[in-house]
């Protein structure tokens, strides 16, 4: 079968890849690339363990066909810690023990990053609202919401 | 093995630390079911049946087989037949021939989406098409897709000659009842003529989903030598590691699995579905094989629990005192025996002191997915129907709910309605927690209601190992072979740091291989925290003793002079001369006063302390549409003692979540042919953080006497009382009694009007 190339920038990085015509973004990344931490849960972008920042907008990467990727940047999971540094929605995960078994943590914290970057003071029901189409299973949400409103009580605090 | 102390002063455990495993998994490193592989893996896939029942007459592989880029094909012909046979195991059981035909049909495919082959090739899209060059004659059969049906008389068998385990009268010759159970106390005709009010009703729930995250997962390597490695996504890999023995029928020996991080299981990820046939594929091919289920395939042909239809009845007195019950509990066990059915008789009117009861269930099998484990396996539908029930009769009297469950509470002394009394429990306090709670006391606005349920699990003890040493440097390290599904490694931690007497940052879990670490049974049954940690504390206590005793010899003083004081070996005795000496300077000695300290420890505790909850549930429902919205959400559970309050207060929240989402919106939608119609989420729908308010809770804490720490399991209690709950909620909203779930806004929405329409009564 013939393969696509592909130019993206990931997670600030210039990456070239090969894909097939039918692959998912969410394939490339995991299987192609071994970027594993972008999880599948649906491939129907139901569950937003996918969630991946496609040229700014947060999309569930199973419904992006690898080869879409072309020219475009991607951010991730993995380029989400700043070096060795968490961001504040990474370090307020850990504080509020905001997960229990972990696989929907990733797409949850692209998904609150990308809500505090357009929303730096949301109420609990703007954020209840943003992260509606990231599942998690374990926890009620309770924490993760908690969560995601301190990380951006320090981010206003870090900014002011 | 109580300290018999509850005063103890705890210095790590009670703390909240962020867990070992945390920054793995905020950033995406920790490596789940299906983050595995290895050079020259190919791709396993299932091919499943177009069926809902159907006869196997023969399969043809030999196009599949041919398709470039195939590597194995196999069927039931390459498993070993495991005949179909019962072993009884605790209040339900085992059959390792359901269990093969569960991962493989053999003689006749069961439910739609029942896998017959499988196929590894280099891609899944190769794999897939190959699927489809299967050849198979099936004889299509009536599927059974009902309690009702199943019971017919005329009804289609699902198992020809399997026998009706359990007690009570048995059906005549062949039938779907698979398994009965009877539970009798004093006398219930004469409990029932001194009851002033009785209640009864009629009740549904429906088969229900687990709705794990991560879809099953594995990696499996037959080797040149005949040795197995696997890597799993399950709750248990010495489970896993003898069913792949009894299906696929390796040498145990051979076999090591290794749990991956697991994406959620809630008991669904106790079974196996991939792993005997990833090895079968792996040992055909000669390579590597990965096998990973879409999320359609884990609502087809996965977990789910039982769906139900239950009769019961409770008589009072005048004053409240409960007198009587009786309940007919039926279950759906789904293609294969082993429903909850047994467990749900046991805890359905086990809060409450009745005095006259019976309570019979029954299982029967249908051609629907076979069920798991979830949560609390069947308590949470036989509290929807007594709940709901005790909810009435505390309408009926004029009571408050909470303080009539307070009259009738079990405690202390009390017998569980299957026999043995109870130790310690907390129940009356729990329910004394919610009538203080703010929550309780909050006022209602238009077309609001509260409800509020009780529940009981037994929690489980079983067999669990743990290994504990110390570095040279004096941190320690902790191997248990529990996955660590919810917190554990921080729990095992603060037990280890609690008895060193070191921070809990210099303690490291680590979860092993069936290779590296003494058996455990599965993480499930609430007892992770309970069995596990007691294995932890009594392995911890004995390096303390040699701790201790190299600090003796260093003093050159008697083991009895020796005590052990926040992490220091202090000498008393006449010899307090010596002063204390730190874990950090004795390790650095290990090398000179004996080597290595290293010590384990298995437990095999027979019982658990039972866990008690109650929950308040606040909502509002829209009369316009139906549509419900949950507005305040308080549990309090008795916990023993929490290690980790953090992890203790998510089980509660996410246990609540299920049951709300149990409740008002999940089920399986089936069409005539018995075809789930909503094997996705999008169409069944669990509930979203929109959906939910924040969830408040109570930890009450009465200390458990069989563990160390007073601990009590917690994970499956939080989703017992929520069903009852939120019907109770319902009917203090609307005025209405639900029989049947979920109580979604169709439902809601035509039984408000046929309730204000009595022509429709």
């Amino acid at each position: 079968m013939a393969k696509i190339r592909v130019e993206a920038t990931i997670n600030g990085e210039e990456v070239e890849f090969l894909c097939v015509g039918q692959e998912s973004l969410l394939e490339a990344l995991r299987d192609g690339l071994g970027m594993t931490g972008t999880k599948e849960g649906c491939t129907t972008g139901d569950c937003g363990a996918c969630s991946i920042v496609l040229d700014g907008r947060l999309v569930p990467s199973c419904l992006v066909l690898a080869a879409e990727a072309d020219g475009r940047t991607v951010e991730t999971i993995e380029g989400v810690a700043e070096g060795t540094k968490l961001t504040p929605v990474q370090q307020q995960f850990l504080e509020h023990g905001a997960l229990q078994c972990g696989v929907c943590t990733p797409g949850f914290i692209v998904a609150a990053e990308k809500l505090l970057e357009t929303n730096p003071d949301p109420t609990e029901e703007e954020a209840r609202y943003y992260l509606a189409g990231n599942l998690c299973r374990c926890t009620g949400y309770d924490k993760i919401i908690k969560a995601v409103l301190e990380a951006a009580a320090v981010m206003r605090e870090t900014r002011a | 093995m109580s300290d018999g102390n509850s005063e103890r002063k705890f210095k790590q455990v009670g703390s909240r630390p962020i867990r070992h495993d945390g920054l793995d998994k905020v950033t995406g490193r920790a490596r789940f079911g299906a983050d595995y592989t290895l050079p020259g893996t190919l791709q396993g896939v299932f091919v499943r049946s177009p069926h809902a029942h159907a006869r196997i007459l023969s399969i043809d592989t030999s196009k599949a087989e041919k398709l470039p880029g195939v590597r194995a094909v196999i069927t039931a012909d390459d498993f070993p037949n495991v005949p179909m046979k019962w072993i009884p195991s605790g209040p339900t059981g085992i059959d390792f021939g359901a269990s093969s035909r569960t991962v493989m049909a053999r003689e006749k495919v069961l439910f739609h989406g029942h896998a017959f082959a499988a196929v590894a090739a280099a891609t899944r899209e190769i794999a897939e098409e190959a699927g489809k060059l299967i050849e198979v004659e099936f004889e299509v059969l009536k599927p059974v897709l009902s309690i009702e049906e199943a019971l017919a008389p005329d009804a289609p068998i699902l198992h020809e000659g399997q026998e009706v385990q359990g007690a009570g009268d048995k059906p005549e010759g062949d039938s779907n009842i698979t398994n009965q159970v009877l539970f009798e106390g004093g006398e219930l005709d004469a409990g029932f003529a001194e009851a002033d009010v009785v209640v009864e009703g009629l009740f549904e729930t429906p088969m229900v989903h687990q709705g794990y995250i991560e879809p099953h997962a594995c990696l499996a390597n037959a080797r040149e030598d005949g040795t197995i490695e696997v890597w799993a996504s399950t709750q248990g890999a010495f489970g896993v590691k003898s069913e792949i023995a009894s299906i696929s029928g390796a040498d145990p020996n051979s076999i090591k699995v290794t749990p991956t991080e697991i994406g959620g299981g809630f008991g669904g990820k106790i079974p196996v579905y991939l792993e005997p046939a990833a090895v079968l594929l792996s040992r055909k091919a000669g390579r590597p094989v990965k096998m990973t289920m879409t999320r359609e395939e884990v609502f087809r042909g996965t977990g789910p629990t039982s769906g139900s239809r239950m009769w019961a009845r409770i008589g009072a007195k005048a004053d409240g005192t409960f007198v009587a019950a009786e309940t007919r509990l039926e279950f759906e066990s789904g293609a294969f025996r082993g429903s909850p059915v047994g467990a749900a008789c046991m805890t359905i009117l086990t809060p409450y002191e009745i005095p006259n009861f019976r309570i019979f269930g029954l299982e029967v099998v249908l051609n629907k997915p076979r069920v798991a484990a979830y949560r609390a396996p069947g308590a949470p539908i036989g509290a929807f129907a007594a709940e709901s029930l005790i909810d009435e009769l505390a309408r009926k009297l004029n009571r408050d709910p909470v303080d009539l469950r307070l009259q009738n509470a079990i405690e202390e002394g009390g017998r569980a309605k299957y026999g043995p009394p109870f130790g310690p429990i907390g129940f009356k306090q729990t329910l004394e927690a919610v009538k203080a709670h703010p929550h309780y006391k909050q006022e209602l606005g238009p077309n609001q209601g509260r409800g509020v349920a009780a529940g009981f699990w037994f929690n489980a003890g079983m067999q669990s190992s743990a290994t504990v040493s110390v570095n040279d440097d004096g941190s320690a390290i902790v191997r248990t072979g529990n996955p660590d599904i919810g917190g554990s490694r921080a729990s095992m931690a603060l037990m280890a740091a609690e008895e060193l007497g070191i921070d809990v940052t210099r303690v490291r879990p680590i979860v092993g291989d069936t290779d590296s670490v003494g058996y455990c049974d599965a993480t499930g049954g609430s007892r992770v925290t309970y069995a596990t940690g007691m294995a932890v504390i009594e392995a911890t206590r004995q390096v303390v003793d040699h701790l201790r005793a190299r600090a003796a010899t260093i003093w050159n003083i008697e083991l009895d002079s020796v005590e052990w004081q926040d992490g220091n070996a202090v000498a008393i005795n006449g010899s307090a001369e010596k002063g204390s000496m730190s874990i950090e300077e004795i390790a650095k000695q290990n090398r000179m006063t004996g080597g290595p300290v290293v010590a384990s420890a298995s437990v095999n505790p027979p019982a658990a302390g039972p866990g008690f909850g109650v929950h308040v549930c606040d909502l509002e429902v829209d009369p316009e549409t139906g549509t419900t919205r949950v507005l305040r959400y308080t549990v309090a559970q008795d916990a023993g003692k929490a290690i980790h309050p953090t992890y203790v207060e998510g089980q509660y929240q996410g246990g609540a979540a299920q049951g709300i989402g149990w409740a008002l919106n999940e089920e399986y939608l089936w069409d005539e042919e018995g075809r789930v119609e909503n094997a996705g989420f999008l169409d069944y729908r669990v509930p979203v953080a929109s959906d939910l308010p924040m969830i408040d809770t109570i930890i009450v804490e009465v200390a458990n006497p069989l563990h160390p720490y007073g601990v009590r399991g917690v994970g499956e209690t939080p989703i017992v009382p929520p069903l009852g709950t939120v019907a109770n909620a319902m009917r203090d909203a609307t005025g209405v009694r639900f029989h049947r779930l979920p109580m979604s806004p169709p439902r809601v929405l035509d039984a408000i009007e046929s309730a204000g329409d009595p022509s429709k009564d």
